[in-house]
């Protein structure tokens, strides 16, 4: 297995570090609003997955001219373009049903909030 | 309206008509608005349907922009399939959901149900219909997020966490397909299905193209529920407000399995597939856990509706392990349960809905005696159990026999077993239903069966289920179509 | 008028009288005599099927195309019409018998009971007419589903956990080893029609057939083969017409039907006779026979005891079709009659016993004969059916099979038959001298006989029994047909 030397493929392992960070963040951590925040974290590290192969080496911007031959490619930002609104909706949603969860729960700590669940749960066997 | 952008009003009807419900602030509006655009969007697919049995396709080009460059929607027999089925099980939801709403959501909300409800819906219908990868994530977001808004609308707190966690697992899962997309976008330099089924053969064996796969895998099962990624599943159906519950069973996790179904044989084709990797060896083992397990679960749950959602979860099990035999009975098998798996999952939880309502909740202890209180409800309860069981004479019958005959081709004789084991516990935890209904005293009095409007439409369902475990020429005859069609693209 | 169109009349009119019973159950006279009405409509129907297949011909009616290359079709044979008249016949006998006893006993629900049995007696029909695997497979299961009801009538504790068993097995049995005999046998012949020789020919190997024989023989729960006869006796504590008309006719014979439907049909007698790998199907049944026997010698209570009596005699029906030889497939074909007039006419006893003096158990029944004469006559002119004593019709069955187990030169099965009789007369002799030669225990309550529809109904089974001889010009004419000579 080569290993990518750092300096050329750096967007890469930025992406990768991203991701994963993004990815722990959400897992890891039972504060609703740190879990969107990795969540958000998650999502960057694919827009630069998407952007930075789109910069070509001596491309220039995308606007047809004659004088140039090389151009970088202008699909990727437009493609992230709606990933970013998604990403900002996903977020706003998430934080939206955060406050609601604040004001039923009282907590907005994972933990806290699953053993509220899970006593809503058993009381309605009690109920029942 | 001219029949050549059937394609694109199928998902700009209800699209538009959401935010015109949002305009009118009136609930009453907002669902009448809701059942015209959904059956609107029904009748496009069937039209849609009709144009291209028989192996047509319908390609239309968005904006007018020639593909590959502009998004195409392409109508083939599968998804036709699709789309039918979800516009549907739409329609008839839409009907019922008037009762449930007024019962369960605040009056103050209920026009922004029906806005939800219906950007849902044209979500899992453009997803359904586009040939644009990209555009897939954009639909399959539009859903998933107003999905997230409508099981968050349900009664108790626990919606509210059930939907967090749905959004985070889902938005992951979202996430994890568009990187997916991103690495065949880098190697094919196109996002259009066709054309990049075309390229793709050039570069098989990259590696960017074997991750591209495990990613969108990883993110399409997440979205399908498929083992052991389900975990956001039992707690949103079972605390969603009855219509949204009967809706997305019905619907949304089909959606996502559909996408599977058409990347996976539409896209990577049969050298990747087929024989480089172990995929479908891995899916065959998910498949068989899912069916198992779940079910398993299913049989120990008190509650109604996490039984039933559990019960989901064996049943994708069913669809995936027909992709995973892929062979034309075991993709005949997988696609024609899309179907009847839908129409099965939405008549139960309309049905259960209604009985939660009138008796205060839906464990097993709470429906005690519904028999004797709510006879048709119970009553087709039990019929659209025996779907799930797979007895001759509904449709999941028809499901079990494709399985069983494709694993008999494929030679593989345990799956068999596994499938015969599954049937049992469904046969058990259908049985629970059966014995708290029918052999306990009820405990509440004076209780009476729902109203015709929550009534009617789900024995409209159920009778679904048994009219096309006998009259199968539509269902099995697109679903033999469609797998004809997606293995000769990978041949 | 096309004949065939009596067989989907025939399935549905019990069908729309189960609708009507349902509805009718403020008016219980009405409502019974729809049934009889039904039960008479059918009876006509099925008779008037019995000309056209005595000659030979097999009408048959296609209803739809459930997949392709599978229809849901009727087409009606021999081995059919044997059985469509056995149900059709014995339905209204055991409609008078469940008059009687669910009046004499109060018991609730009735129109529900009714309804279900007229439903019962429909899938019954339907898998007597059935012209493949898969419509018998549909009506089997339907089967499963609408007897349920009935054995779980009184919905207490007891019948909550007998309905598990009885819905455990046999649903059980038919969604894995039955379906997968049936996918099987599509997916290794492409056909799945019932053909006179058999649909297996060519490229299936030996091996093969045994294995896909044990999937039928123990998918088809019904035959109550062991091991997978538990649900018989978990059943018993259905209301006995429930025992008498399903258990002892309908279910069962249902099962045993199919089975010989299919080795006749779908393996083909001369197919398989010969073969090594379906061998171990004469020993199961063998041993189902003594050990059932035995099991059943050794119960005290009534039911019990003739429940277990019936998983014996319906092994006598598979053994006979194992045998593959012409005289024990009549033989076999011959049973599923002269067992079902028989044990329909000591479950009528036992119930009219239960009815009237609220006994159970055979150690209760000393002196019983001479307070309930006619009861007691009828039991025993059954009993003798099933030893196998002329002229009742367990007779001749008994000795087509037994020739033809000689014919074949299988002595050890001859060898079964005969221990099997001897045990049939320790279990049931022993009852009847108690109740005619030893003194009642103690001062009873004062009973009678049972309800006069009840003692109708046993008048009306114990004369079938008896006067067989007269039927059996008509019934060898049919059965012959079965085998090719």
């Amino acid at each position: 297995m080569v290993i990518m030397p750092l300096s050329d493929h750096y967007t890469y392992w930025i992406t990768i570090l991203l991701m994963v960070a993004g990815l722990y963040v959400v897992i890891a951590r039972s504060n609703l609003i740190k879990k969107l925040v990795g969540l958000a974290i998650f999502q960057t590290s694919v827009y630069l997955l998407y952007i930075a192969p789109g910069k070509l080496i001596g491309g220039t911007a995308p606007i047809a001219s004659a004088q140039f031959s090389v151009y970088s490619n202008p699909l990727p930002h437009v493609l992230i373009l709606t990933a970013i609104v998604v990403g900002i909706a996903t977020l706003a949603l998430g934080l939206a049903l955060v406050v609601r969860i604040k004001e039923s729960f009282n907590s907005i700590e994972e933990d806290e909030v699953l053993v509220a669940v899970h006593g809503d749960a058993m009381s309605e066997d009690g109920d029942a | 309206m001219s029949a050549e952008h059937l394609p694109v009003l199928l998902v700009v009807v209800p699209l538009l008509a959401a935010p015109l419900i949002v305009l009118f602030r009136s609930g009453r509006a907002g669902w009448l608005l809701a059942v015209l655009a959904s059956m609107v969007s029904l009748a496009c697919a069937i039209g849609l349907f009709v144009q291209v049995r028989g192996g047509t396709v319908i390609s239309y080009a968005i904006g007018n922009w020639a593909p590959p460059w502009g998004i195409e929607y392409r109508v083939d027999v599968l998804n036709a399939f699709v789309l039918i089925l979800v516009s549907g099980v739409a329609t008839i939801v839409s009907v019922y959901a008037r009762t449930s709403v007024i019962s369960e959501v605040p009056s103050d909300r209920h026009y922004l149900f029906y806005a939800m409800f219906l950007l849902c819906l044209s979500g899992l219908l453009g997803m359904t219909v586009t040939d644009d990868v990209f555009n897939i994530f954009v639909f399959l977001e539009i859903s998933s997020l107003s999905g997230y808004v409508l099981i968050a609308l349900g009664r108790e707190r626990r919606a509210l966490h059930a939907a967090f966690q749905y959004l985070i697992l889902g938005t992951i899962g979202a996430t994890f397909y568009i990187i997916g997309v991103g690495f065949l976008y880098l190697v094919t330099g196109t996002l259009n299905i066709v054309d990049m089924a075309g390229r793709i053969q050039a570069v098989a064996d990259h590696r960017p193209v074997l991750a591209a796969l495990a990613f969108m895998t990883v993110g399409l099962s997440l979205k399908a529920a498929l083992f052991p990624l389900h975990a956001w599943l039992p707690s949103a159906y079972s605390t969603a407000p009855g219509a949204v519950a009967a809706f997305m069973a019905g619907t949304a996790t089909k959606v996502s399995l559909y996408v599977f179904i058409r990347l996976l044989f539409g896209v990577f084709g049969a050298r990747l597939v087929l024989q480089d990797l172990p995929l479908l060896e891995a899916l065959s083992l998910l498949s068989i856990a899912a069916m198992l397990v779940a079910s398993l679960v299913a049989v120990m749950e008190k509650d109604l509706k996490r039984l039933l959602a559990y019960s989901s979860v064996a049943q994708i099990g069913y669809i995936t392990l027909g992709v995973s035999l892929a062979n034309q009975d075991g993709l005949t098998a997988a696609v024609v349960h899309l179907f009847n798996h839908g129409i099965a999952k939405a008549a139960l939880f309309m049905l259960v809905g209604g009985a939660a309502l009138r008796l205060g909740g839906c464990r097993l202890e709470v429906l005690a005696g519904m028999g004797q209180r709510m006879p048709l409800s119970a009553f087709c309860i039990v019929i659209a159990g025996l779907s799930l069981i797979g007895v001759p004479g509904t449709a999941g019958f028809i499901t079990k026999w494709h399985l069983v005959l494709a694993a008999a081709e494929a030679g593989q004789w345990l799956t068999i077993v596994a499938i015969g084991a599954s049937s049992l516990l469904a046969a058990a935890y259908v049985w629970r239903f059966v014995e708290a209904a029918y052999f306990t005293a009820p405990r509440h009095h004076g209780v009476q069966e729902v109203s015709v409007g929550m009534l009617a439409p789900a024995v409209i369902m159920t009778v679904a289920c048994v009219y096309f475990g006998l009259d199968t020429s539509f269902t099995l005859g697109a679903a033999r179509e469609a797998a004809e069609l997606l293995l000769g693209a990978v041949k | 008028m096309n004949t065939a169109v009596l067989m989907p009349l025939a399935v549905s009119i019990p069908v729309v009288g189960a609708a009507a019973v349902a509805m009718l159950h403020r008016a219980p006279d009405i409502r019974e005599s729809v049934s009889f009405l039904s039960a008479a409509a059918v009876l006509a129907c099925v008779t008037m099927l019995l000309p056209a297949v005595l000659d030979g011909g097999r009408p048959e009616w296609v209803f739809l195309e459930l997949m392709p290359g599978l229809p849901l079709a009727f087409r009606l044979e021999p081995l059919g019409m044997l059985f469509a008249l056995v149900a059709s016949v014995l339905w209204p006998v055991s409609t008078l018998y469940s008059i009687g006893y669910m009046r004499g006993n109060n018991e609730p629900h009735q129109s529900r009971f009714f309804a279900c049995f007229a439903m019962a007696i429909a899938c019954t029909l339907g898998i007597a007419f059935s012209a493949n695997l898969i419509t018998l497979f549909l009506f089997y299961e339907l089967l499963t589903l609408v007897t349920y009801p009935l054995v779980t009538h009184h919905r207490d504790e007891e019948s909550r956990s007998a309905g598990r068993i009885y819905l455990g097995i046999l649903m059980g049995t038919s969604l894995t080893l039955l379906l997968v005999a049936v996918v099987s046998t599509w997916f290794l012949t492409g056909t799945t029609e019932f053909t006179p020789g058999g649909v297996l020919q060519g490229e299936i190997s030996n091996a093969a057939i045994g294995g896909l024989l044990a999937l039928f023989v123990f998918g088809i729960g019904k035959a109550a083969v062991m091991p997978m006869h538990r649900w018989l006796p978990a059943a018993m504590v259905a209301p006995t017409p429930v025992s008498a008309l399903l258990h002892a006719v309908a279910v069962v014979k249902a099962g045993v039907f199919s089975v010989v439907k299919v080795i006749v049909y779908i393996f083909g007698v001369e197919r398989i006779s010969g073969l090594s790998s379906v061998d171990w199907l004469p020993f199961i049944t063998g041993f189902t026979i003594v050990a059932a026997s035995v099991v059943a010698l050794r119960s005290d209570n009534l039911k019990r005891r003739l429940a277990y009596s019936t998983i014996s005699q319906l092994s006598y029906v598979v053994l006979a079709a194992a045998l593959l030889t012409p005289l024990s497939v009549i033989g076999a074909a011959l049973h599923i009659l002269t067992h079902a007039v028989s044990k329909i006419t000591l479950f009528f006893a036992a119930g009219a016993i239960y009815t009237a003096a609220h006994k159970t158990k055979v150690s209760e029944l000393d002196g019983i004969g001479l307070r309930m004469p006619w009861t007691m006559a009828a039991f025993t002119i059954g009993a003798l059916s099933l030893i196998g004593i002329p002229p009742a019709a367990g007779f001749f069955s008994k000795w087509f099979i037994m020739l033809g187990a000689a014919e074949g030169g299988r002595w050890v099965a001859l060898g079964v038959l005969l221990t099997s009789t001897l045990l049939n007369a320790a279990y049931f002799l022993p009852i009847i001298y108690a109740a005619y030669f030893r003194r009642e225990a103690e001062p009873a309550h004062d009973h009678g006989e049972a309800p006069a529809p009840m003692l109708g109904a046993m008048f009306a089974s114990t004369l079938m029994v008896l006067r067989f001889a007269t039927g059996i010009g008509l019934l060898l004419t049919l059965t012959r047909q079965l085998v090719p000579n």
